[in-house]
């Protein structure tokens, strides 16, 4: 059977400013709506029990594993992804500009979803102490590139 | 500046299709020089590394394939060294698999993993550049009708000084392009100390578009009309598919198809990889779980515990003397047994391939550490020809060793095969690939130290009884039976020599290989061997009341290499000065992959099972050093997954199966519990070590030695979890 025919559920997503009407049920993760049905693959699969963070998002400016979230908890809200976390003339967050003049990533993987963290971080707290860091900053990096993490995150603070 | 390739929807397909015309076609020169092959926009290559474009952009290929380690980048500093181009011109591509086989494997070896990706390609793409720098500069005489030897490069551009002239690489290489290449004798590398790109902690190539979401992963790849595939292997290892009810998902949104992937694999293929998931949870599957099903993490432990006894066949790595007779007669002797569990690579990025399969071509999109090997799959598992074959890689969301093998791209052609000519992405899940790891093999060591009545060593005997990864994954490699790896750092000479002289050595592996399969995890054995070898150490020191670097030292005096990096690890931590209030000091040290590495820790410990690792000091001499700034980073990452490994990791087997699915069950390091980690590089030249792995080797043995200093208890087994001990 065609699951089409079935019957679609279209939900209305506000995505990096635009409202997109996608074809997903409800009970859809949000991170795999925003991948498969909105196409926007910056935000990652890494464990899908929001445990490592690369799926980070902002929803209405707070930062929420997108794995733990079904679509039909966020209906209305605004919804940032990596993708829009930079200004819309292209110039890049100033989280994004300490990445890369620390040269942070090393696969690179997990780090969308950290900086995003990182960006939700510094606007509720725009000089973090490392003890707020550590606290606030939880996402798994199998690298290990904390070390850079933390600079950026300061150099970013004093940016 | 920099980007790496370029991999948007219609550019890779275009890009794709237009590489391998660009290959075929190449031009016949009207005056019957060597033929010109151009890259896909037009631009000739000069040789197979370098297509220079008018522009004077240089594209480098790299061969070996990137996965956060910083090769991608140490390569093409390797090869602009010679060349002398302008490095903010610098851009990289990675060659097909099915181009090097198409070309006489021109780009040699692809695989990366053992930390070989610049230490065995730095010769043969240095020379690349240096051949394509001699073209070019020969070019431009010609035009200029001077001699070579009279004109200089520089950042892309050639001067012949005494007439003014100058030119750029980009104006010339059409030109430079038709010449015969310079006789392998005439090329002559630059000393390092005269390098100005390589050994220089520059920028890597890839950064922006990891910080912005443009970076392409293999899980990131979209193809139009392209399904998606979720699949579940028999949870025991070794057991078998028997059945499962189709009917019970055909109806569910998105499905497309259920198909048996292999004989012990179903994969429910979907429009979303979301709606094959939920499918394939939903499929009733009947496994036949086999006699493996019997085998624990316990029962496992017996058996390698058996093949601790002197009684048993082993096989010697490394002796001389006669470590039994002097053990026998010694005055005083010293004994412990250790332990190292399995461990999954758990890289961020989940195992995933895409592929598109028609009866007159195969093709893959993946993250492979092999691209060779991944090839190699791809026809054997879709029954095509090499002509009728390609791999394209992609940037690894992670490697660690995993992504060197290929059974995840086996399954993607074999979903792929049963869906002619619609491209299918297959996905694991973290649950398939925590569950269906290839896991660092188990090991326990019987170590024995025998001392005479001054208190000096006499004796070591290291009695290794575990699982061999060779006898299951590269069975050709083993010698006689025997796996030299198991032997990683205990060897008498080569890339991971012993670093002490004892009168009476003995180093034996019993091998015992259960039926958990076995890979390469970052390290390998110089993981287990070196806690075995370096907190052993430690034990021997302390048990003739003498300082554990002195101890040390005392037997190094024959490997100055070895001692120099602990000796900088030692000055730097201040050993033998007071640490601060509360901190406790620990000091190992091996030799891996050519490389002499050594690691001090500082931590605090609370109530005994609350430890704080504050400092480690980190040195290593990889004889040679590319990009400080990308070593110092592989050093600090190397001690986040050996540390990882030594807190929270250990995979447990319990009816035949992997019991962590999850990170919540196999959890790994956060920025709260990251030491400061200061590197001291002491590169002495000469050799070509690796990086990316040697120090994950001291990561645990320092912070045990320190756990001891602290407590005055010896921990011989990891994970720390088991013992209740955790991050403060």
């Amino acid at each position: 059977m065609d699951w089409a025919s079935k019957g679609i559920a279209m939900a209305n997503l506000n995505i990096n400013g635009k409202t997109i009407n996608v074809d997903v049920e409800d009970d859809t993760p949000l991170l795999w709506a925003i991948r498969e049905n909105v196409g926007l693959t910056g935000t990652k699969y890494g464990c899908g029990i929001a445990q490592c963070g690369a799926c980070t998002v902002h929803v209405d400016g707070v930062a929420m594993r997108s794995c733990g979230v079904v679509v039909g908890e966020v209906a209305g809200k605004q919804i940032t992804t990596i993708e829009g976390l930079a200004a819309a003339d292209g110039k890049l967050h100033k989280v994004q500009q300490a990445w890369v003049a620390n040269d942070v990533p090393q696969c690179g993987y997990c780090q969308t979803g950290m900086i995003m963290a990182v960006a939700a971080l510094l606007k509720d707290n725009p000089k973090p102490t490392d003890q707020d860091i550590d606290a606030a900053i939880t996402n798994i990096c199998r690298c290990g590139t904390f070390q850079q993490v933390r600079e950026a995150i300061h150099a970013a603070a004093n940016a | 500046m920099n980007q790496h390739v370029k991999l948007d929807r219609r550019a890779f397909v275009i890009g794709t299709a237009a590489a391998g015309a660009g290959l075929a076609i190449g031009l016949d020169l009207p005056f019957g020089g060597p033929t010109v092959v151009r890259a896909a926009d037009g631009s000739p290559e000069v040789n197979a590394w370098i297509v220079i474009r008018p522009d004077d952009t240089t594209v480098i290929r790299i061969a070996r394939s990137e996965m956060g380690q910083g090769t991608l980048t140490g390569l093409a500093q390797l090869v602009a060294e010679e060349l002398e181009c302008d490095w903010s011109k610098v851009t990289t591509e990675y060659p097909t698999p099915g181009q090097n086989v198409a070309r006489k494997r021109v780009w040699g070896d692809f695989s990366t993993g053992g930390s070989r990706g610049i230490r065995t390609s730095q010769d043969y793409v240095r020379k690349a550049g240096a051949t394509a720098r001699m073209m070019l500069v020969q070019a431009a005489a010609n035009e200029w009708k001077v001699p070579a030897s009279e004109c200089t490069a520089s950042d892309s551009v050639i001067t012949h000084k005494a007439s003014g002239k100058t030119t750029t690489y980009g104006k010339v290489v059409e030109a430079a392009a038709k010449l015969t290449p310079p006789a392998d004798a005439e090329i002559k590398l630059k000393d390092p100390k005269d390098w100005k790109i390589a050994g220089k902690g520059v920028k890597r190539l890839d950064t922006v578009d990891k910080t912005t979401g443009k970076m392409t992963y293999g899980i990131d790849v979209k193809m139009p009309g392209m399904l998606n595939a979720a699949l579940k292997e028999c949870p025991v290892f070794g057991g078998k598919l028997k059945s499962y009810d189709e009917a019970k998902v055909t109806g569910m949104k998105g499905v497309k198809k259920v198909v048996r992937v292999n004989d012990s694999t179903v994969a429910v293929v979907a429009d979303t990889w979301w709606h094959a998931k939920t499918a394939l949870d939903a499929l009733p599957i009947v496994w036949d779980e086999g006699e493996n099903a019997k085998v624990s993490s316990e029962s496992i432990a017996k058996w390698l515990a058996e093949g601790l006894d002197n009684s048993q066949p082993a096989f010697i790595g490394n002796q001389n003397g006669d470590a039994k007779a002097a053990i026998a007669s010694a005055a005083k002797k010293v004994e412990a047994v250790y332990n190292y569990p399995y461990q999954n690579h758990a890289a961020m990025e989940p195992l995933n391939a895409t592929a598109l399969y028609t009866p007159d071509k195969c093709e893959v999109w993946t993250g492979t550490q092999n691209g060779e090997a991944a090839f190699a799959a791809t026809l054997e598992a879709s029954g095509l020809p090499a002509e009728k074959c390609e791999v394209h890689k992609l940037i690894l969301g992670g490697g660690f060793g995993r992504r060197g093998m290929t059974d995840y791209v086996r399954q993607a052609v074999s979903i792929a095969k049963q869906m002619p000519g619609t491209p299918v992405k297959l996905l694991w899940s973290r649950e398939d690939d925590m569950q269906h790891g290839t896991y660092h093999p188990v090991t326990q060591c019987k170590l024995t130290g025998a001392f005479d009545a001054d208190n000096n060593l006499t004796a070591l005997h290291f009695r290794l009884s575990g699982q061999s990864i060779l006898h299951t994954v590269r069975p050709a490699a083993l010698e006689n039976g025997k796996d030299p790896a198991a032997f990683q750092g205990l060897n008498p000479s080569g890339d991971f020599a012993f670093g002490y002289t004892v009168p009476n050595l003995l180093v034996e592996h019993s091998m015992r290989n259960p039926h958990v399969p076995p890979g390469f995890w970052r390290g390998v054995n110089i993981n287990p061997n070196a806690i075995y070898m370096e907190c052993f150490m430690d034990e021997l020191a302390h048990s003739v009341g003498q300082d554990p670097l002195e101890f040390r030292r005392k037997l190094m005096s024959k490997h100055p290499k070895h001692l120099a990096v602990l000796n900088a690890v030692a000055d730097k931590i201040g050993w033998g000065k007071p640490a601060p209030q509360g901190v406790h000091r620990g000091l190992a040290q091996i030799m891996g992959y050519g490389s002499y590495v050594a690691g001090a820790a500082e931590i605090s410990v609370t109530d005994g099972s609350k430890i704080k690792v504050h400092r480690i000091v980190a040195s290593t001499d990889p004889g040679y050093v590319v990009n400080p700034a990308q070593v110092e980073r592989q050093i600090a990452g190397s001690f986040v997954y050996g540390l990882s490994g030594l807190f929270y990791g250990g995979c447990t087997v319990k009816d035949g199966r992997i019991e962590q699915a999850n990170f919540d069950t196999y959890n790994s390091m956060r920025i709260a519990e990251m030491p400061k980690v200061e590197s001291v590089i002491v590169p002495s030249g000469g050799f070509w070590g690796g990086v990316g792995e040697p120090t994950i080797g001291v990561a645990a043995p320092a912070v045990l030695n320190a756990y001891f200093a602290a407590t005055g208890k010896r921990i011989r087994s990891v994970p720390l979890r088991d013992q209740n001990i955790t991050f403060a």
